[in-house]
């Protein structure tokens, strides 16, 4: 492989080398590499069909890939291959996930909606006995904080805005102490004020979580964005600073092209 | 930890407990026949089969309204449980049936002198009784396990769980299933199993042995009540719930949410399953039809009427539509079938929270026509 990755020695937390994935001969994912360090906050952009959402599924080994290696790195200095992991025992390893939409427990308050997603055991018995120990309590009110909902613990989550339930789901992952979080167009469908507020809070968070950032609205990006990658037809077509990936003539050419056509 | 919500819950509970467990048997005991105050043994017997028919939409209602699993198959887990019993009570009829044989007389009929091996165990009280739970719970683990391994949901499974109770009925209506050229008589086929004698030694037919068995009947109501409102608490209930609003975050969260339908769908069809036994002796007779789709519809409907995913609206709805189904039967022998229809169009269209909803959603008017009269005496507050 061409690729050579960076600073393998120091702190790489996940890694994707040559990645493929078709579906029904539709080549989704196409000799991939993927490079994401520990406290990164990266930014995956490209174009509607670009594989962006299969590679957060591959990450989330919600779908296995047809060849190439898949990963994680763990702080004892293990390598865990997440494409032989099942679905839900990936967020135990610590890979938490933000979907497109937001998917919070609609009919639960939003102190509930944490304290499900509270990292520790997950098995039937000890759902049926379990009692809140007042760290529990801490831990949900330390995250309600950082996603600015604390006066709205008690609120069912279905009668949240759009912006909030985005928020709770945020926290949803925070709740879990997430190694690597993926976000998913976390700015979807929200105001400028919001928008900005989201970008806050997911530059926060970096060093204390290696995040990954899927979106859209540029002026978002160029907010968050530390480093960026690019995709096109499943590939990495570039990776480097916000200012270097916009003024690509490739980038331009492929994404952002059509972005300014758009608007 | 507190298993009711508010007062009026409480309420509700303590005045089921007293109307059922006391009020009714103490009517049909001491006062006379005649008497104003009689509640007949047939009546008894009627609201023992309401309590069953409760207690099967409370199961259902546990999967199909916290769980968001709609599944056509509780009636057939019903009926599992009704049939094993049944047969403990077929084979203590004894030699005062038509052929006086030990033998259950449509085995006589068929000229079977010896009890096949898969009815002996039945003989056995304790083992039938363990059948009625474990015969659906089995039957729920495998067909649970295949449906949920392979993220068979929504509208896929309740198909596949219509078809699961209609082979099992055609299966039941037959009298003999020929195997590989050997001949294996089944359950009574279309007649089912019925003509009980004693239950436990004692006559079940007898007044006093019915009373008991409404008791007990209601008691496994009152306790499977509890025991749903206990789980609801746990952070079990709440997983549930969660599976029903985003399963997809649920797994993500790292729950396996395959583990938990499991153990919902296994548990709700033992329910059943027991319900189904104590349905058998009140109503003296088990038969297919209870376990044919259209039964298990019925009992969906039950739990859309009373109000799915409240506590006491499946309980309210199994009783409110059978109590108008016997009256509809005798009074409207032609139109019942319309008759109950309309009124189940009715709920769906214009009470989307079922009856128990009803107070809730009227709250906003009643306010309104309230706040109308008031308005001319005090002004805006």
């Amino acid at each position: 492989m061409a690729h050579i990755p960076p600073e393998k020695h120091t702190s790489l937390i996940l890694s994707v080398e040559g990645v493929e994935k078709s579906f029904d001969g539709f080549k989704a994912i196409n000799d991939l590499n993927f490079y994401l360090r520990e406290g990164e906050l990266r930014t995956v952009i490209g174009p509607n069909g670009a594989g962006k959402s299969t590679f957060m599924d591959l990450i989330t080994a919600r779908t296995k890939p047809d060849a190439g290696k898949i990963q994680f790195h763990l702080d004892n200095g293990q390598d865990v291959d997440l494409t032989r992991v099942r679905e839900h025992d990936v967020s135990q390893l610590g890979i938490g996930r933000k979907f497109q939409n937001p998917t919070v427990y609609s009919s639960h308050t939003v102190y509930d909606n944490l304290k499900l997603s509270l990292s520790g055991e997950r098995g039937i018995f000890h759902s049926l006995f379990y009692r809140e120990k007042p760290a529990d309590r801490d831990k949900i009110y330390s995250v309600l904080e950082t996603i600015r909902l604390v006066k709205h613990a008690e609120d069912l989550a279905g009668a949240l805005s759009h912006g909030q339930k985005q928020w709770l789901e945020i926290g949803m992952l925070l709740a879990q102490d997430p190694k690597i979080m993926l976000v998913d167009e976390p700015a979807a469908g929200m105001s400028d004020e919001e928008t900005e507020r989201t970008g806050e809070l997911l530059l926060s968070l970096q060093g204390k979580h290696s995040l990954i950032v899927i979106e859209h609205d540029m002026e978002f990006v160029r907010q968050i964005a530390s480093r960026v990658t690019v995709l096109h037809q499943g590939h990495v077509l570039k990776e480097g600073s916000f200012d270097f990936v916009k003024s690509d003539p490739q980038v331009i050419e492929v994404y952002l092209g059509r972005q300014t056509r758009k608007h | 930890m507190k298993l009711f919500d508010n007062k009026i819950e409480f309420g509700g509970y303590l005045g089921a407990c007293v109307v059922l467990l006391l009020i009714l048997p103490a009517m049909n005991a001491f006062f006379p026949d005649g008497s104003a105050l009689h509640f007949s043994s047939f009546q008894l017997s009627l609201w023992g089969k309401y309590v069953t028919y409760a207690v099967m939409a409370m199961s259902l209602n546990l999967l199909w309204g916290y769980t968001g699993l709609l599944c056509l198959c509780q009636s057939l887990f019903f009926a599992l449980g009704a049939y094993a019993f049944g047969m403990y009570l077929m084979l203590h009829i004894g030699v005062d049936d038509v052929y006086n044989t030990a033998l259950p007389d449509f085995m006589d009929f068929q000229g079977y002198t010896a009890l096949p091996w898969y009815w002996a165990p039945f003989e056995n009280g304790a083992f039938a009784i363990a059948a009625t739970m474990l015969v659906p719970g089995v039957l729920a683990f495998v067909f649970g396990f295949l449906a949920f391994r392979s993220r068979i949901k929504g509208v896929y499974f309740s198909i596949l769980t219509q078809a699961l109770t209609y082979a099992a009925s055609l299966f039941f209506f037959k009298n003999n299933l020929d195997l590989f050229g050997n001949n294996f008589i089944l359950f009574g086929g279309n007649n089912g199993l019925t003509d009980f004698k004693e239950i436990f030694g004692y006559d079940v037919n007898a007044a006093s042995t019915q009373r008991w068995i409404f008791v007990m009947s209601a008691i496994l109501m009152l306790v499977v009540y509890l025991i749903i409102a206990w789980l609801l608490k746990t952070k079990f209930g709440k997983v549930q719930q969660a599976i029903r609003d985003s399963e997809n975050r649920v797994r993500f969260s790292g729950y396996s949410t395959t583990t938990y339908k499991m153990l919902i769908f296994v548990g709700t069809s033992m329910v059943a399953g027991i319900a189904g036994a104590f349905y058998v002796p009140q109503v003296g007779g088990i038969n297919a039809n209870e376990m044919t789709p259209a039964k298990s519809l019925d009992v969906v409907v039950w739990v859309a009427l009373g109000g799915r995913g409240t506590k006491f609206g499946p309980i309210i709805g199994a009783i409110v539509v059978n109590i108008i189904k016997s009256y509809t039967t005798r009074a409207y022998p032609d139109s019942w079938l319309i008759i109950l229809g309309a009124i189940f169009m009715l709920v769906v269209l214009f009470m989307p929270n079922g009856l128990v909803g009803l107070p809730k959603q009227l709250a906003p008017v009643l306010a309104r026509i309230r706040g109308n009269n008031s308005t001319s005496a005090t002004p805006a507050s």
